[in-house]
């Protein structure tokens, strides 16, 4: 794994290296190496499968995280490829050239993040949720809740109980506090 | 004019069919949905009698609940020997079960199916999602509350119910109808408006006819 | 005054037969719930939910011929029940079986799903014509056998006349076509568990797993009527089969314990073998009761 990743290194410019698990690797590159990079992958250090590809509101940060979780068949190892694009004009390469269902996964964050995929096949016909005007949901600025009670008609006297507070006071009165778990870096 | 005079205007209009283009409009109807009223007494409590003793399921499963009407049909649960069994087309059947939370997508397919079916016709809300919105109270894309769409007649609580609850909701069913009390297609027919607002509210690209028997 | 009387026995017979036809289907659901380890509707579930249809308010129109789908499905079974002797002797059930033979009989199986197709078309739903064509073709498929061996009972007793082929089988079990003309008997019933519809060949009709294809629009008073005539039509191709091949019957008793009986292979055939699909049934029949069916017409006509 190490030495494929080094392999990367003379096409590309890797800005980090994570090890999670001998077999599950993360880095991150830059945006405009990121379709080279994957087709590196793809086509010479054999990672032919494509998992899943996801994004992250780094809200804070003002910037997406897009995870492409890339498999090798050979190495049983993954590799996750991040890269960084601004949240405000958020537009990526399409991949679908690469891995034909990339479709599916470019229509479904263009519709949950915004995130534009320009050239993938029928990026923005609606993927679940039809008739769509606000904007895009998981977006975190977006607020779930109070969009909810404005549109679906809560119903009032909704209480919310700690499963535990409640089970104490309804049924199990003697039951002790749980031991304080030490954490390692205490 | 007197505010009952306006009701029965209101009732006798026929429906725009806006969602549909103009070429289109003519082939579907633009009839509100009537009222049923009761046959003779006696006839009436006989035919309740035979329809609470034959429910037949929509076979349209609207969210996880939907997992628990296969075990209600096979050898442990057995829901066949109180004469419950399943239709696949909502013209034949007449009780739908809302199986769980109900997404955009999907209240537009209930409001569909719903409106298809051949009343008297019955609705069970299955779950806490449909109740109060349950565990996706705060989601984008959930429905808090079935029936301010479709008319409701019995909810059956839990998150997941088990085939049991449902079962004793069937019973629970069977009772009112056989009581006379469920009467949810007029209740659909005499707000029909106020369900329209509510149904609009929510699916905006609204594409189909206003009203599909 | 005469033919008043037989109206009114025709009704009584068409009544009777129905009812029955009905519990039969209810008995056929018990058994079919005790093989797989349940308890099953009671036995009249069939007529609970018949007065269920009936009870439902009926909104959509689809034209003319679409209300006649179900009024030709019914006349179908009427006429394959009205033109034969149910109980040989009898006067009260003996029908119009004076009237017609065997030939209007196969004719009249065949009409009422014709009709039943030109309804269900105007329907407009494209899983009508979908069932319709399933339906129809394996009905074209095994009527292939049956129609063989009617051929060869046609030969063996020289008539087509249905009394007059239950009259020639009265007098002790060994006068009776099956043991006469085993051959016939044999394609003939492998034909019948088609016409039953029951599990191996029942994909055409099967109401509460997938699209159930002819009737999909069809809605309360017609899905009614419907029922009603499966549940007639059902005894009547029974009680044809129990007169051409089984003997007929000289009392009620009699034909109910035959036609039971007769029911009762194609069920135990059907709660024990799982399902064809369409064109595996087509060529089923096509094949080795097809085969069956003409060895009997050439055993009966040159041995």
């Amino acid at each position: 794994m190490k030495e494929k990743i080094d392999r990367l290194r003379k096409m590309v410019n890797v800005l980090q290296v994570v090890e999670k698990h001998p077999d599950l690797y993360f880095i991150t590159l830059e945006g405009n190496q990121l379709v080279m990079a994957l087709g590196y992958l793809k086509n010479t250090l054999n990672f032919k499968h494509l998992a899943f590809m996801q994004a992250v509101d780094y809200l804070e940060d003002n910037k997406f995280m897009l995870t492409y979780m890339v498999y090798n068949y050979e190495l049983k190892a993954n590799l996750g490829v991040n890269v960084f694009i601004d949240r405000e004009e958020s537009s990526m390469f399409s991949i679908h050239r690469l891995w034909e269902h990339a479709w599916q996964y470019q229509r479904e964050l263009y519709e949950m993040f915004g995130i534009d995929f320009p050239g993938s096949p029928r990026v923005d016909e609606p993927f679940i949720m039809e008739s769509w005007e606000e904007m895009p949901p998981m977006r975190r600025d977006f607020d779930t809740l109070a969009y909810s009670q404005k549109t679906y008609f809560p119903r009032p006297g909704r209480e919310t109980n700690d499963p535990k507070e409640q089970m104490k006071k309804a049924k199990y009165p003697n039951y002790p506090d749980s031991p304080k778990i030490r954490r390692d870096d205490e | 004019m007197k505010e009952k005079d306006i009701k029965i205007i209101e009732k006798e209009m026929k429906l725009a069919n806006e969602g549909l283009p103009e070429m289109e409009r003519d082939l579907f109807a633009d009839d509100r949905p009537s009222r049923i009223e009761p046959l003779n007494k006696y006839l009436e409590q006989f035919l309740n009698w035979a329809r609470a003793r034959s429910l037949w399921i929509l076979a349209y499963g609207t969210g996880c609940g939907a997992i628990e009407l296969r075990p209600l049909m096979t050898a442990r649960f057995d829901a066949f020997r109180y004469g419950i069994a399943g239709r696949p087309t909502p013209r034949q059947a007449n009780v739908f079960i809302i199986g769980g939370y109900a997404s955009l997508k999907t209240i537009k397919r209930i409001v569909r199916s719903y409106e298809q079916m051949q009343g008297p016709k019955y609705v069970i809300a299955l779950g806490s999602c449909t109740i109060n919105g349950g565990m996706y109270y705060d989601s984008y894309n959930t429905i808090n509350r079935i029936d301010y769409y479709i008319p409701v007649d019995i909810y059956v609580t839990g998150c997941m119910p088990r085939p049991e609850s449902l079962i004793a909701g069937f019973n629970g069913l069977k009772k009112k109808i056989q009581a006379g009390q469920c009467d949810g297609m007029n209740k659909y027919a005499d707000n029909f408006d106020w369900y329209k607002a509510n149904q609009k509210q929510i699916i905006k690209d609204w594409n189909m006819p206003d009203y599909n028997w | 005054m005469d033919i008043f009387i037989k109206i009114i026995y025709a009704a009584i017979s068409i009544l009777v037969a129905t009812l029955y036809g009905l519990i039969l289907i209810g008995i056929v659901h018990k058994i079919y719930a005790r093989v797989h380890r349940r308890i099953g509707p009671p036995v009249w579930q069939p007529i609970l939910d018949i007065i269920q249809t009936h009870g439902r308010k009926v909104a959509t129109s689809h034209g003319i011929m679409f209300f006649l789908g179900p009024v030709f499905r019914m006349a179908g079974g009427m006429g394959t029940y009205l033109f034969m002797p149910v109980i040989f002797g009898s006067v009260v059930f003996s029908n119009y079986s004076m009237a017609g033979d065997l030939l209007l009989v196969m004719y009249f199986i065949f009409f009422g799903q014709l009709g039943m197709a030109l309804g269900a078309g105007e329907g407009g739903h494209p899983y009508s014509p979908l069932g319709i064509a399933r339906g129809l073709s394996q009905m074209s498929t095994f009527e292939l056998p049956f129609s063989l061996a009617v051929i060869s009972i046609a030969i063996q007793y020289q008539t087509l006349n249905i009394t007059t082929i239950v009259a020639a089988q009265q007098g002790g079990m060994l006068n009776w076509t099956l043991f006469t003309n085993p051959l016939a008997v044999i394609a003939a019933m492998i034909s019948l568990l088609g016409m039953n519809m029951h599990s191996p060949f029942s994909l055409v009709l099967a109401p509460q797993e997938i699209p159930i294809g002819p009737p999909i629009e069809m809605n309360g008073s017609f899905l009614g009527i419907l029922q009603t005539n499966r549940a007639l039509f059902a005894s009547a191709k029974l009680v044809l089969f129990m007169n051409l091949f089984f003997g007929g019957a000289t009392n009620l008793p009699i034909m109910m314990l035959k036609t039971f009986s007769i029911y009762m292979f194609s069920v135990f055939i059907g709660a024990a073998f799982p399902r064809f699909r369409p064109e595996q049934s087509f060529r089923f029949f096509l094949r080795i009761p097809t085969l069956i069916g003409i060895l009997s017409v050439i055993v009966i006509a040159y041995l």
